[in-house]
């Protein structure tokens, strides 16, 4: 061995491979016959979300069912990847409303901004994360499809400590 | 009552293979289960638990799979030895049970029915001869892969178990010093308590061959590659090597293969070693065959019964030990592999069946018949072996750095290598 190579020399109870087996053995039979498993029944049991979990979208409506939204354009603005698509109409009394409005949430990072931006808190996110579908076009939310959802919407702060402090 | 003979031989032989095999091939549907619940418990998982009562039907599910999945062929397989490799390794660990008695006599109208497919003559080097055979599945597997990763894990595999079959042979001489058969049915009577007919020993011989157990369990366990002696497939760096190319059923008969092997070492661990059918305690199921057809014992169906479960028992509960380690230790390095099986298990083996002729011979110098005293004496001088054995493994490091010129003191051969 070449003399510049720093030899280290460990006790034998650190170094000896039949106790560090079978001290692996003894910790591996502990887990095994432990009662206390980690497994959540997925499906039958499930996680308690924060209440500031950003998830797919929601949009909050009048009490006549109309979508809130007034079309003021800010949220695809804002949108940081650009998958909001907003078609601005008015109608006869003269008050805005989005004619097509639809969230791309395959591109949609879940940033929040939208929410954060909209003057009259109509688009949301959600505390929500099952969204398996068959085909990418549904993944493409419109108004109807964000009105109908129905799972709570994210708080942006948290009520006991607004300041984030 | 007699043996049964004749016709009657041959049909009950036939019976016995077509039950047995598929008594084995639903063990190895159980293993596979049982193995991915204990290694899920181990890691505070549950394991899996969706398909039928416990996930117990989780097998079939899999079989399904396996058989609806694309067969693929690669271009630079060689066709023959690739559709033959997944027989092979299947092969040998099934056929191995034929010497194996899993239960004691069982009485019929028509004779004595012996629990065991072929009693034959030269016993357990049966076992050691188709053992061998083994290596080709995984070597020719790996070779007519044609692929690269294949052909290296076929080749430490075929190596590998080559080295460890010496130890593993070797590990069963003091078995026969010890009971001067070859016979497994022989091995299981000598190990029970008898009044009548031959002398015995009285006890398993565990306690008379402890480390011999241990020589047994360690080429077993390399024998059927798996952790810690799972070089032929290890995944990190060979990507499952020699069934790196198989997919489909052809996979599964890998994985079969695999899993009939171990319940294979483990059946035969309980025959060498922890007696056979043998239930501890009780003389109601001491039966004996001699070899010229008389019967020692009162054989009824329930004792076939009570002695089958035991059997089961003792073998599931290796197997549990097998799962236990492969979930527990590490993958040896290649050249700590062999240095263990060439520099440490061969030599440690052919000084235990020194020590152990000379200790017979010195017993029987003394006069001392076979019987406990006789098991006694021997399982003295085990433990006294098993500390010598222990001391010597613990000097080997984990890491071979960490001794001071581990390399080039040529005499310290154990360093390095661990247990
Ligand atoms: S959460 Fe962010 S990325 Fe998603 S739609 Fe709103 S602004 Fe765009
Ligand atoms: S910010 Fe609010 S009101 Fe403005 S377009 Fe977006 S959803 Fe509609």
């Amino acid at each position: 061995m070449p003399g510049n190579v720093k030899v280290v020399e460990r006790p034998r109870a650190e170094s000896s491979y039949v106790r560090a087996a079978a001290k692996g053995m003894s910790i591996t039979m502990r887990h095994l016959l432990s009662p206390n498993k980690k497994t959540q029944q997925y499906p039958d049991e499930k996680w308690e979300l924060a209440p500031r979990t950003r998830g797919t979208h929601r949009m909050a409506v009048h009490e006549d069912g109309r979508a809130k939204c007034v079309a003021c354009g800010l949220c695809p603005t804002v949108c940081p990847v650009n998958c909001i698509k907003l078609v601005p109409a008015e109608d006869e009394n003269g008050e805005r409303y989005a004619a097509i409005y639809e969230i791309d949430e395959f591109r949609c990072i879940f940033c929040g901004y939208c929410q954060e931006v909209c003057p009259v808190e109509a688009i949301h996110l959600g505390v929500h994360y099952e969204n398996a579908e068959y085909s990418r076009e549904r993944w493409v939310y419109d108004l109807e499809r964000l009105v109908e959802q129905e799972h709570d919407v994210t708080a942006l702060w948290d009520p006991q400590d607004p300041a984030s402090q | 009552m007699n043996p049964v003979a004749g016709g009657a031989f041959a049909l009950a032989t036939v019976g016995k293979v077509v039950l047995f095999f598929t008594v084995l091939m639903l063990a190895v549907m159980l293993a596979t289960i049982f193995e991915r619940k204990v290694c899920g418990f181990m890691q505070d998982r549950s394991g899996p638990n969706r398909v039928g009562p416990w996930g117990l039907l989780q097998v079939i599910a899999d079989g399904i799979k396996n058989l609806l999945k694309e067969e693929t062929m690669p271009e630079q397989a060689v066709r023959p030895f690739f559709l033959l490799a997944p027989v092979l390794a299947i092969l040998p660990a099934t056929i191995l049970f034929a010497v194996i008695p899993f239960a004691s006599p069982l009485p019929t109208p028509w004779g004595l029915v012996e629990m065991i497919v072929a009693d034959v003559p030269i016993g357990f080097l049966y076992v050691l001869a188709i053992g061998s055979i083994g290596v080709y599945g995984v070597a020719m597997g790996g070779w007519a892969s044609g692929s690269k990763y294949s052909l290296l894990g076929g080749l430490r595999g075929s190596a590998q178990m080559v080295s460890y079959e010496v130890a593993l042979a070797l590990s069963l001489v003091p078995l026969i010093l010890l009971t001067g058969d070859v016979r497994a049915p022989e091995i299981v009577s000598m190990q029970q308590t008898f009044t009548a007919g031959p002398a015995t020993y009285a006890t398993w011989f565990v306690f008379p061959l402890l480390v011999g157990l241990f020589f047994f369990f360690v080429s077993g366990l390399a024998e059927t590659n798996r952790l810690p002696f799972d070089l032929p497939e290890a995944e990190a760096e060979l990507i499952t090597g020699y069934h790196t190319e198989y997919s489909a059923m052809k996979f599964s008969m890998f994985m079969i293969g695999e899993f009939a092997h171990v319940i294979t070492v483990a059946a035969l661990v309980t025959v060498f070693f922890l007696g056979g059918w043998d239930i501890p305690f009780w003389q109601g199921d001491n039966i004996r065959v001699l070899s010229d057809g008389t019967v020692i014992g009162e054989p009824t169906w329930w004792k076939t019964l009570l002695t089958l479960g035991a059997f089961g028992l003792k073998t599931s509960l290796l197997v549990l030990v097998f799962v236990w380690i492969r979930w527990t230790l590490p993958r040896f390095r290649y050249d700590q592999l062999m240095d263990l099986g060439w520099k440490f298990m061969l030599e440690a083996v052919t000084v235990y069946i020194l020590v152990i002729a000379f200790v017979i011979l010195g017993i029987e110098a003394v006069g001392i018949p076979a019987g406990g005293w006789y098991a006694f004496v021997l399982f003295l001088v085990n433990l006294a072996l098993a500390g010598a054995l222990f001391f010597a493994m613990d000097r080997g490091t984990l890491i071979r750095g960490g001794a001071k010129g581990a390399r080039s003191a040529g005499g310290d051969a154990a360093q390095g290598q661990g247990g």
